[in-house]
């Protein structure tokens, strides 16, 4: 395989009874690549990304991430990826370090490795005055920060992002994307998806995903150019509307 | 007789949600309670449905107090939640019905007001409602809110976690009720959805920020803001904070909206700083305010 694609999809295929939810999807992601994953509600990008993590087993079609076969090696996948979303984040009963240890634990680091981990972490997010206090004291924006970075904690190759930034507060959505443009910058490559349309235009490349198909895959200058547009938005909508 | 709200305080143990919150909502207004999660909308929504009493402060939905009258408020608002609070397991005909047989009505009798939104899942009538896609949800809870037509709709949040798609078509449905002489407050932390409402307050950790106009609020802005581009956005953004006479830096889809401390601020200045740092494709171009700069220069301070 191509070492530089760390995401390579091909026809893959999701169907329950006889509704196709993924309808034979082809794409590819490169190493440090921001990839935007785009689509209406009930498009079919959740679906699409279950499979990419290794949760829900493909009917047709293939996909190799971080090198292995979603459908035969999905454990060797769950080690070598991170994953955040608003529904399953960090246990808000547990302490900000607490959670980090934990997590550490689950990835399998040693002990040691937590402890400096933690330290660097909580350090850059500036978060040494609240390291004791139970996460769910934290504002949202707050955790969301914490959440991605604690996906990061065993170096993945890829970090999924299932709508990191919704309901966060301006500033601090900002503040998450440049968290995002930090982990690219060192090779990361950041899967993600979202709503809010100028976020789509932070992305290297963007698909859009409409009735479980791919309709459209370029760089956001590129899609804007070919639907002659001013702006993600429109897009999407000229897109997604049909 | 929309919505007066009078030095209103609310406080959970030690945090503050609401703190001295104070403004009317006109008769036939669509306004906007515009702000990020934990600033406070759902108390204040809470406490206008008469489901939450306030700490201090007086407030009136449709001419009733929202404490003395609590029970006439109830017959007389319409109120979308913002988490889905629906029978899951009756059908979406079935909840429909619920809700008006409670409110002492009947489908037939206010059809015309909840037809448009209605015939998009009357062709799933007999499913379960908790069934169905994010989209059905949110039209069902919206009929289920008009049913009894009421004077003042509160929709919390309806929009949060929808796709542009769902979110324009939301939209023109509000605008079509609001027509039919409807009071409509309406929360949401997607600023580009501000535009649409007749008057908007920004609200952050419980204090109002400002309450204007969607325009006037932009033009309140005092600052010039500059679109700058360049090849590499992550360099850009470290580079630009790193500037010593930078006030704001933050990124704004393909751009990055920035404003100088100076008020004497030339721009070819800033560009001969970035190509020092080794940035290539530059451009600097004046651009205009939006709510989300105006919100995040107000939270700031």
């Amino acid at each position: 395989m191509n070492n530089n694609k760390v995401i390579q999809v091909k026809s893959l295929t999701k169907m329950f009874g006889d509704f196709t939810a993924v309808d034979a999807i082809t794409f590819d992601v490169e190493k440090g690549e921001i990839f935007g994953f785009l689509g209406a509600n009930g498009a079919g990008k959740t679906t699409a990304m279950k499979m990419l993590i290794g949760i829900s087993k493909p009917t047709s079609g293939e996909a190799k991430v971080a090198g292995f076969d979603v459908s035969k090696q999905a454990e060797d996948i769950k080690r070598n990826i991170g994953y955040m979303s608003q529904k399953f984040a960090l246990y808000d009963d547990l302490t900000v370090k607490e959670n980090i240890t934990f997590f550490g634990g689950i990835y399998g680091l040693s002990r040691k490795r937590i402890k400096e981990k933690s330290a660097v972490l909580i350090e850059e997010l500036g978060l040494e005055k609240v390291s004791n206090k139970l996460v769910v004291s934290l504002p949202l924006g707050w955790k969301q920060k914490l959440s991605f970075s604690v996906s990061l904690l065993h170096d993945p190759k890829i970090v999924f992002l299932d709508e990191p930034t919704g309901g966060v507060d301006p500033i601090t959505r900002r503040q998450f994307w440049e968290l995002i443009y930090k982990a690219a910058h060192q090779g990361t490559t950041v899967f993600v998806t979202t709503h809010y349309m100028d976020e789509a235009e932070y992305c290297d490349r963007v698909s859009i995903m409409v009735n479980g198909k791919i309709e459209a895959l370029d760089t956001p200058k590129k899609l804007k150019e070919q639907f002659k547009v001013a702006n993600m938005n429109d897009v999407f909508l000229k897109l997604a509307r049909g | 007789m929309g919505i007066t709200i009078s030095k209103i305080s609310k406080s959970y143990k030690k945090v503050k949600a609401l703190q001295h919150i104070s403004f009317d909502v006109k008769p036939g207004e669509l306004f906007g309670l515009i702000g990020p999660d934990g600033a406070g909308k759902t108390t204040l929504f809470r406490i206008l449905t008469t489901l939450l009493i306030a700490d201090e402060g007086l407030a009136t939905v449709a001419g009733f107090d929202v404490v003395a009258d609590y029970k006439s408020i109830r017959k007389n608002v319409g109120y979308m939640p913002g988490k889905f609070s629906l029978y899951q397991d009756l059908t979406i005909k079935e909840n429909l019905t619920f809700f008006a047989t409670i409110f002492g009505t009947t489908i037939e009798e206010n059809y015309d007001l909840i037809k448009e939104i209605y015939v998009q899942i009357e062709p799933f009538e007999d499913r379960r409602a908790g069934k169905l896609s994010g989209g059905m949800k949110q039209k069902l809870a919206l009929c289920c809110a008009l049913i009894h037509k009421p004077e003042v709709l509160f929709l919390d949040e309806p929009t949060t976690g929808v796709d542009p798609v769902s979110r324009k078509e939301f939209w023109e449905m509000l605008k079509r009720l609001q027509q039919k002489g409807i009071t409509i407050l309406v929360s949401t932390p997607y600023m580009d959805e501000a535009a649409l409402c007749d008057r908007i307050a920004l609200i952050q950790d419980g204090k109002i920020l400002e309450i204007d106009t969607p325009k006037a609020i932009v033009k309140h802005y005092s600052k010039p803001i500059y679109n700058v581009r360049a090849q590499n956005m992550y360099q850009l953004i470290n580079s630009l904070k790193e500037y010593q006479y930078n006030h704001s830096v933050y990124p704004f889809g393909e751009y990055v909206h920035y404003t100088d401390k100076r008020t004497n601020f030339n721009p070819e200045e800033l560009k001969m700083y970035l190509e020092s740092k080794n940035l290539t494709n530059i451009e600097i171009k004046i651009t205009v305010a939006t709510i989300e700069d105006t919100f995040m220069e107000l939270a700031k301070s």
